[in-house]
């Protein structure tokens, strides 16, 4: 029994970065805003006080901030020939749950995408021709250049307070900056991080090898600041409890106190929190969305009419409630028809651990979820990567985001795990090592896909989405490759040893590899092949918008929240064009 | 019997503490009397089959009844290779070879398989042995002291550059400690 609510002209789901940032900047229209979170609510005071929050097998390890599977999972497949079965505990990637969403536990990495990953399919083509493309690989661009979305990026960086160095200002290419940036019209709001020493090497041996590094963009602040909004942040104290932590002293940019309390200051927008949307209800043609369906924190269902939708949850949450909805033809990978859950993609990991000897300290415990010294040289777009016989790249950097030893006790890989030989590497190796990683793009595939799973329901009776995935060739001779290049670095840094990680044979949702899931309901200029137009807008549901990373066509060589945040305030601005004359911003 | 376990796994030897002595035990006992131990975030909605390793743990067992099954398995199969005796009743070098054919799979249990025991056995004895002290292991920090790490203090920014290649020597200190 559904009880039926008053209705409100915006209704947005889910309360992290893109839901705040929607939130906030449509706030101004005086529109009456119903934002609908499935989780808690969540203040930096009480609930990531010091030292309370410097707990690492409650946050890390137990994942308290983090979207809880026994209520809402997924079931995962490696190919469409294997049964999928559901991911019964948080593994691979670690989705938020409660106001601020996944960007609370963030490590707070901004970038700013490259030219190139916007633009993909455009630039390979000019590049090499269509021969170039392997087969399946389903190659597509954004409708959205990186030089249309850059004011956004610039919003973005001022918003949170990001810490770095330009490296390419309005054309001018700057030495100690990434010189394969995108061009920018500005410097970062904040100087960059203090390095740590395993950053030090990293540059110096980066440097060796005629490489170009750069300081990693990072949303914990090098200094305090306030943002163009007036919030104020506390300077970072390089604690090493920021990936899967809240921030005690608001360091670390985070939407639950910037655009959230802002936007929940304005008597036109409502925040329900404990509210988890299960439907989007759409009219009998399928056109138009009339309201959400969402239960409340005693499991009473409520339908919450409204005459705009923005879905704001997590990649993988968005998908799932459109299948769900109805909105959008489901993608069908044995006919290539269908949009939604196509092109789901995620990265690859690769690099090398560099052992040191005795008297070179680490320090590993002081860091910050974003320090670290990074190469472009190998990313996307930056090199002739057809000639080492792959498209993409990645991204290759030493971070010091805080060596927690729970989940940080680096050892040779020929250590036994346990006993007494084992405690003898840990204690020998906790402070002496370092490691280089590559952040491998990963393209989109005829065969890697979303869809709602024939079998498994979750805790309220829907069927659970279902992840069919596997790296490819392709991805894997870059993983290698850029294994190479990582493996080069650590000896020029002077390891006593060098121990190379290459691409694994088959993605496993069982380790952490990272909270990067991108693509199915991809925007883009062609509807056969995107749900959403260049504007974030469904193509078959013209009154719902949808943000996040499951826009992007593929993935890249770098973390995702920097773009994400962008094309959220494009989308505010894309929205106040259509509430001015609603239909749909883009010809089908 | 997870005394037994935790001693083979972490031994008390000249490097450093034992997990028994700093109370790993009693970590886990704690651990499977609670949430976790029920798998409160665990989905455990059937059909279940076992599945490829890429997808991950699938059996219906939440932690606490998986050491149940696996202790009585283990017990089971010592007594069936190893004359008669349970695990606890080995001595220490029979004991690691025993857990040493956990580790590689190649202990043929009744109801589970063994390695899928060993791995959360593995991974519950090490977040007890590095855990905050207020959770029952690391007493006293004295893994943390062992290792360098300086706990729940987390206060570099004055320190980071200074110590660049340094040794940062601090006595640690726990949440309990900071409060």
């Amino acid at each position: 029994m559904s009880t039926k609510l008053k209705a409100a002209d915006i209704v947005i789901v889910g309360l992290g970065w893109t839901g705040g940032i929607l939130a906030k900047e449509l706030a101004d229209t005086g529109l009456k805003i119903v934002v609908l979170e499935r989780g808690k609510p969540r203040e930096t005071n009480p609930d990531f006080m010091y030292p309370n929050v410097h707990d690492e097998l409650k946050y890390a390890q137990r994942h308290e901030l983090m979207q809880d599977v026994s209520r809402e999972t997924l079931t995962f497949r490696n190919n469409s020939n294997q049964t999928a079965l559901p991911m019964r505990q948080l593994g691979s990637f670690l989705p938020g749950e409660g106001v601020g969403g996944a960007g609370v536990h963030w490590n707070g990495v901004t970038w700013r995408w490259l030219p190139w990953d916007h633009e993909p399919e455009k630039m390979t083509l000019a590049r090499y021709g269509k021969s170039a493309i392997p087969e399946g690989m389903q190659l597509q661009d954004w409708g959205v250049s990186y030089d249309e979305l850059e004011p956004y990026y610039d919003k973005f960086e001022y918003l949170c307070g990001v810490a770095g160095k330009a490296g390419n200002l309005a054309g001018n290419k700057i030495d100690g900056g990434n010189v394969f940036e995108g061009s920018r019209k500005r410097e970062y709001p904040n100087p960059p991080m203090i390095q740590s020493h395993p950053g030090a090497l990293f540059e110096k041996a980066a440097r060796t090898l005629g490489y170009h590094p750069f300081p990693g963009p990072s949303a914990n602040m090098s200094q305090p600041y306030v943002n163009p909004d007036g919030v104020a942040f506390g300077a970072c104290h390089y604690c090493g409890y920021c990936e899967r932590f809240g921030c005690e002293v608001n360091a670390k940019a985070s939407a639950h106190f910037t655009v959230i309390p802002l936007a929940a200051a304005k008597k036109n927008v409502e925040i329900r929190t404990d509210s988890r949307v299960m439907k989007v209800n759409l009219d009998a043609a399928q056109k138009r969305a009339e309201s959400v369906t969402y239960l409340d924190a005693a499991g009473r269902e409520f339908e919450q009419p409204g005459d705009l939708v923005i879905m704001a949850a997590y990649a993988l949450g968005n998908v799932h409630l459109m299948l769900l909805s109805g909105i959008g033809k489901p993608y069908d990978p044995t006919t290539g028809t269908g949009v939604v859950g196509r092109n789901y993609a995620y990265q690859i990991g690769s690099g090398a651990n560099v052992f040191f000897d005795e008297k070179t300290w680490m320090n590993p415990f002081m860091g910050a979820g974003a320090l670290s010294m990074n190469i472009d040289d190998f990313n996307t777009g930056s090199f002739d990567h057809l000639k080492e016989g792959f498209i993409g790249g990645g991204g290759i950097s030493t971070p010091s985001a805080g060596g927690r030893p729970i989940g940080f006790r680096p050892v040779p890989p020929e250590t036994p795990a346990w006993g007494t030989d084992w405690k003898r590497a840990v204690v020998r190796h906790y402070n002496h090592t370092l490691a280089v990683i590559n952040q491998g793009s990963v393209m989109s595939y005829r065969q890697n896909y979303l869809d709602l799973d024939p079998t498994y329901r979750d805790g309220y009776g829907r069927p659970l989405m279902r992840m069919t995935f596997d790296f490819q060739e392709n991805e894997q001779k870059q993983a290698n490759f850029i294994a190479d290049i990582c493996v080069k670095i650590g000896q020029a840094m002077g390891g006593e040893r060098v121990v190379r990680r290459g691409a694994p044979q088959r993605y496993s949702i069982v380790p952490y590899q990272s909270t990067h899931n991108t693509g199915g309901a991809v925007m883009g200029t062609d509807p056969t092949k995107s749900a959403l137009n260049p504007f974030s807008q469904s193509w078959d549901v013209s009154n719902v918008f949808v943000t996040g990373a499951c826009a992007f066509p593929q993935n890249a060589g770098k973390n995702p929240t920097g773009p994400v945040g962008a094309l959220a305030l494009r989308t505010a601005d894309s929205i106040k064009r259509y509430l001015k004359n609603p239909g749909p911003l883009a010809p089908a | 019997m997870i005394v037994a376990l935790v001693d083979t796994l972490i031994p008390k030897d000249d490097v450093g503490p034992g997990g028994v002595e700093v109370g790993v035990p009693i970590f886990i006992d704690h651990e499977l009397a609670g949430a976790y131990g029920r798998g409160a975030r665990m989905f455990l909605n059937g059909p279940f089959s076992e599945g490829t390793p890429q997808q991950g743990y699938q059996l219906p067992l939440p932690p606490a009844d998986l050491y149940r099954v696996g202790i009585a398995d283990l017990n089971a199969w010592c007594a069936k290779t190893r004359g008669g005796k349970t695990f606890d009743q080995l001595s220490t070098a029979d004991r690691t070879a025993a857990l040493k054919a956990l580790e590689a799979g190649q202990a043929e249990f009744a109801q589970i398989p063994s390695r899928t025991f060993f791995s959360m056995l593995l991974q519950n004895t090490m977040e007890g042995y590095f855990a905050d002290p207020m959770y029952g292991g690391n007493r006293n920090s004295a893994v943390w002291t062992m290792i360098g790490f300086p706990g729940a203090i987390g206060m570099y920014a004055d320190v980071l550059e200074q110590y660049r290649n340094k040794q940062y020597v601090v006595a640690p200190q726990s949440i309990e400690d900071l409060s």
